[in-house]
């Protein structure tokens, strides 16, 4: 049982560390936001989960379900709320990017 | 056996630390600076947990607890800043 | 009647929290109950969102249903992540594109949103009555209604049935 907690842990660390590679590699806000926000989210929970299966008799489980729950919740929240801001101030999209909306749409509406 | 694991996980973990601090000292501007913060909170928060399950002290699991709050609502502060001033 | 579900709802999403942070003994149970009943007595106004959920049993069957599909688009969603990023050329080719959606509840718009963001190559920007816009990092589709059907499509179904 051990053994099943640590090796989830260790996946856990290499999604950790997927999501930083990617917040380090793309060429954009909207890329770097994408990578870091999902790859955390699930590297955090497995991290936790495993270490909470590896040290069943001192960890209390209930704190550590609160914690899942609360990160699965307001990582997303607060990543829409940076990505609506970097939107706002006109950050430059990547070359690569083919269409935007939403900028299309705010200038229509301008007189 | 197990702990080898552990302290490999949590070696993989600092180098993931390393590489978004990295982009928060290169960044281009201000947003793409937040991002790497957000993400070295979460890291740092479960490196948290680690420490506390390790040692046996199970009070710092509050610490992380409080932590995330706090960073959950800079951010948002951080960001509405950017959208329209204070 | 509209108020005592948005109290009941909010009692019961408090009380919660309050049992999964502390000890289970009475005192801290009775003082619990105290306090979550006079938070939600004065913040009643804000239980109205949590209120917008059914209760019926095909809305809880469909919410567990929900669970299973989110938790496979999430592990989908990382296994995308890590092959765009570890390799060498980012095959990328993003852009914002912009989809309807028919949910009329704000609740159920927030765990859309959320949804969406922790699904495969997207991320919502920004959200204007029932329209989305959401940043996606390999466009492919053409139009609106394809694009909806595309993102939105595999949630809506049993997010319909969940709320008002």
């Amino acid at each position: 049982m051990q053994l099943v907690g640590a090796i989830i842990t260790l996946i856990g660390s290499i999604f950790l560390f997927l999501g930083a590679l990617g917040v380090f590699r793309m060429p954009d806000v909207f890329n770097r936001i994408q990578a870091g926000t999902k790859a955390t989210t699930l590297g955090t929970m497995l991290f936790l989960i495993g270490i909470t299966i590896g040290h069943t008799d001192v960890v209390p489980t209930l704190k550590i379900i609160i914690l899942i729950l609360f990160i699965l919740f307001t990582n997303p929240l607060s990543s829409h709320a940076l990505a609506r801001a970097a939107h706002y101030i006109k950050t430059p999209l990547a070359e690569e990017t083919v269409r935007d909306d939403l900028a299309k749409d705010e200038d229509r509406k301008e007189p | 056996m197990t702990d080898i694991i552990y302290a490999i996980a949590t070696y993989i973990a600092l180098a993931a630390m390393v590489l978004a601090f990295l982009r928060f000292i290169l960044g281009p501007k201000a947003v793409d600076r937040v991002v790497a913060l957000d993400s070295l909170t979460i890291i740092s928060l479960s490196l948290i947990v680690c420490i506390a399950c390790m040692s046996g002290r199970t009070i710092y699991i509050d610490i992380a607890l409080v932590y995330g709050l706090i960073s959950f609502v800079g951010i948002v502060a951080i960001a509405r800043y950017l959208e329209r001033g204070v | 009647m509209k108020n005592i579900k948005s109290f009941v709802f909010l009692f019961i999403f408090l009380y919660i929290f309050w049992l999964l942070l502390n000890p289970w003994n009475w005192q801290a149970l009775l003082a619990g109950a105290v306090i979550v009943a006079l938070i939600s007595g004065i913040f009643r106004k804000y239980g109205e969102i949590l209120a917008q959920f059914k209760l019926n049993p095909k809305s809880i069957l469909y919410s567990l249903i929900y669970i299973f599909v989110f938790l496979k688009e999430l592990i989908k969603s990382n296994l995308d992540v890590a092959q765009r990023v570890l390799s060498p050329k980012l095959p990328i080719t993003p852009g914002i594109v912009k989809v309807k959606t028919n949910l009329n509840s704000d609740f159920a718009k927030t765990i859309l949103a959320n949804s969406i963001t922790l699904t495969p190559g997207t991320l919502s920007v920004d959200l204007k009555g029932k329209f989305l816009y959401i940043h996606w990092i390999n466009v492919t589709t053409e139009g609106i209604e394809a694009t909806s059907r595309a993102i939105v499509g595999k949630f809506e179904k049993y997010l319909e049935v969940m709320f008002d």
